[in-house]
């Protein structure tokens, strides 16, 4: 099996998408002849010819506006937006558009649309190149929400979301594009959506995460071990539709939750959380439920190690559960 | 400030008919049976917006935005596409829907909202759409459909399939993002794309020019490196002439077109707006003199393919026919409940499927007195 970064599977993944099924095509500013600013479509273009990958002129609403079309039309196009930070020009057409054209037509119409971006900080690139707004695409009914946060899991959970019938929000911790290289299946390896993954097996207190804050909160989670607590990771790889039962099932067992994101905390995914986990499970709860987040600030450019959270910060917080 | 009346299309407009319904400029080549289905299909959206506006006054349906005064717009243009080819229609376009075969029943089902409505109740009353004639659900977002008919056009090219294209847009659309997004890609990928616009001069009550400083809407094509052509937007001779070119253009892979057909709105926005807060009534004596059914009517008769006498039963076939679908529909009940939770994802989730049943369970909810807009 062979060895590869995040960037590599997810090229893997578009390359085996883009052989199996002629009506897969990929879209997006410097996509083509660049192969994408992190080089995730690198060589793609080459090999699959510029109909099929496609460089845009620079216009976000006019690229997911148009794969709408294309897949309307019967294609399935892969939206490339260079950062998350610049995918407001197509917020319109994602959320008024992308996530009801089968609700509104009573599903006579489908947009099987992946919109891939890179998201999320510790790359020291300030405001507009490490934003993670995720919470605004999981408030909005008819998309799906994909978070990776491992090489093999970005490679099985895009090639499942091209798969599948519904519009994706497939947002890429970019902070892990080259930081861990691992064995990732070869040919079509798909990993179903809406299932959670533990990323650490422990038994006295859960941190939930997603995408760059796995790592961390598995870090965190090793520490609290050499202090002799056992502490259990779920990676959640989906945001939406939630693979609400493994929360629960880990929230019970553990008795004490820890909620880690780097997107301000004010309305974040670790409240949708926090609110589950509360009503569904607070009788077997024997700590407050806490949350690691950003602040409810802009994101800075010289103090980002100061704004995301990291191990030390997780750690904190399972300390503070566990002495209940 | 109080906006000056619309001018009348300049002399760079094509024309074929005069407003006397003289033949002035080369008839394009319809045949004469065409000429009367697209008379009496004119006919058909006049009196059915009659009928519609009607049920909203006397509180039946929600809301109703007619196309009168726009009926050889969207006649013309509509007859212009083959059945294969894709529509994406704004407000004014359910006349283009109803040519390529969706039914009345269909129509007053969608604006009534209950069980027999493709859409089940889901989208306000003139929102329709409907797969067997290929028109796509629209939005109340202006210019969103923009986009969407140039990505569907690329994957038609990419698919090596003949069909065209059709974005349909009003004079404000013109103004938004989406547009100039759309006809950019178009420019840019020459896609059998042709964008329609029903240049009716007002955007609810903000005229034309307040609208733009361009002489014209077609005029704002050249930007994006195709052609735009304007055309009086009430002689249907002239907008078949000039859609079709455009189709034909696109369809022979020479890339897109802009179609400014200039008409005039006659009515209000839609049953919610009363045009006399912000126009002149001098603006509508003067282009109810342009009005594009008479002006067909004065045509043919004057060809000798229409009898003044066979008009009335016409409207009266019309009128039992729309009669009729509005008391099957009023007699449908609306979406159940469950409905809802259908179409949100492919499959539904097992937190829509709880919702469902928590919703099923707390029944009809209390009814919210009120009309739009409040």
């Amino acid at each position: 099996m062979p060895q590869m970064t995040m960037v590599q599977a997810l090229q893997d993944a578009l390359r085996v998408a883009l052989r199996d099924d002629p009506t897969v095509v990929v879209l997006g500013e410097d996509v083509g002849r660049n192969g994408g600013v992190f080089r995730v479509t690198e060589g793609l273009q080459a090999e699959f010819g510029s109909e099929r990958v496609a460089d845009t002129p620079l216009s976000e609403n006019g690229i997911v506006g148009g794969a709408i079309g294309m897949a309307l039309y019967g294609l399935r196009p892969v939206a490339e937006i260079q950062f998350v930070d610049f995918i407001y020009p197509a917020f319109d057409q994602i959320v008024s558009e992308l996530a009801k054209m089968r609700w509104r037509s009573a599903g006579q119409y489908s947009c099987p649309v992946v919109v891939r971006a890179p998201y999320g900080g510790g790359i020291k690139g300030g405001l507009y190149h490490s934003q993670s707004p995720e919470a605004y695409f999981c408030h909005t009914a008819g998309l799906k929400v994909v978070i990776p946060s491992t090489p093999s899991d970005a490679k099985g959970l895009l090639l499942a979301s091209l798969a599948g019938e519904d519009p994706v929000i497939f947002l890429e911790p970019k902070r892990l594009y080259r930081t861990l290289k691992e064995d990732v299946p070869e040919g079509r390896h798909t990993v179903p959506l809406s299932m959670a993954r533990v990323a650490r097996a422990g038994e006295q207190c859960t941190v939930l995460a997603y995408g760059a804050m796995v790592p961390v909160s598995v870090e965190a989670a090793s520490s609290a071990a050499e202090r002799g607590w056992s502490v259990e990771v779920v990676d959640l790889r989906t945001l939406v539709p939630l693979d609400s039962e493994t929360v629960l099932e880990s929230a019970r067992k553990t008795g004490r939750v820890v909620i880690v994101h780097e997107a301000p905390r004010t309305c974040g995914f670790g409240a949708e959380l926090a609110a589950l986990v509360a009503e569904r499970a607070i009788t077997a709860l024997q700590a407050p439920i806490l949350r690691v987040t950003g602040y409810d600030t802009p994101f800075p450019y010289t103090l980002e190690h100061s704004y995301l959270p990291d191990a030390p910060r997780v750690l904190r917080a399972i300390e503070h559960v566990m002495a209940y | 400030m109080t906006p000056s009346p619309s001018a009348p299309p300049p002399p760079s407009t094509l024309q074929v008919l005069d407003i006397e319904g003289k033949a002035r400029g080369t008839v394009p080549e319809i045949p004469p049976e065409d000429l009367i289905r697209l008379f009496r299909h004119m006919l058909r959206m006049r009196v059915l917006d009659q009928r519609m506006l009607s049920l909203q006054r006397q509180g039946r349906i929600g809301f109703y935005g007619t196309a009168t005064g726009q009926e050889a717009a969207v006649t013309g243009s509509a007859y212009a596409l083959r059945p294969t080819d894709w529509v994406f229609p704004a407000l004014r376009e359910m006349g283009v829907s109803l040519w390529r075969g969706t039914t009345i029943r269909e129509i007053v089902c969608q604006l009534i909202g209950n069980r027999g409505d493709v859409l089940i109740g889901r989208q306000m009353p003139c929102h329709f759409s409907d797969r067997k004639v290929l028109t796509v659900a629209w939005s109340s977002v202006i210019g969103t459909q923009l986009p969407q008919a140039m990505g569907a056009a690329w994957a038609a090219r990419i698919l090596k399939h003949d069909t065209v294209c059709m974005g349909y847009l009003g004079d404000g659309a013109s103004s938004s993002s989406d547009f100039h997004a759309a006809a950019n890609f178009a420019g840019v990928y020459r896609l059998p794309v042709v964008f329609f616009c029903q240049n009716n001069q007002w955007a609810i009550s903000v005229p034309l020019k307040l609208q733009t400083a361009s002489e014209s809407i077609a005029v704002k094509a050249v930007a994006y490196g195709f052609p735009g052509v304007r055309v009086d937007g009430n002689d249907v001779l002239a907008v078949i002439d000039a859609t079709r070119a455009a189709v034909d253009r696109a369809r022979r892979g020479e890339g897109p077109t802009l179609v400014e057909a200039v008409t005039f709105r006659m009515g209000g926005h839609s049953s919610s707006d009363d045009p006399t807060r912000y126009r002149e009534a001098d603006e509508v004596r003067e282009w109810e003199r342009r009005d594009p059914l008479q002006r067909f009517r004065s045509y043919l008769e004057g060809r000798g393919l229409l009898r003044a006498e066979e008009e009335p039963g016409w409207t009266q076939e019309l009128n039992d026919e729309i009669g009729a679908a509005i008391q099957e529909a009023e007699a449908l009940p609306p979406p159940g409940i469950e409905t809802m939770f259908d179409d949100v994802y492919k499959e539904v989730p097992p937190h829509l499927e709880e919702q469902r049943r928590y919703a099923l369970a707390m029944g009809e909810g209390q009814k919210v007195e009120g009309a739009f807009p409040l």
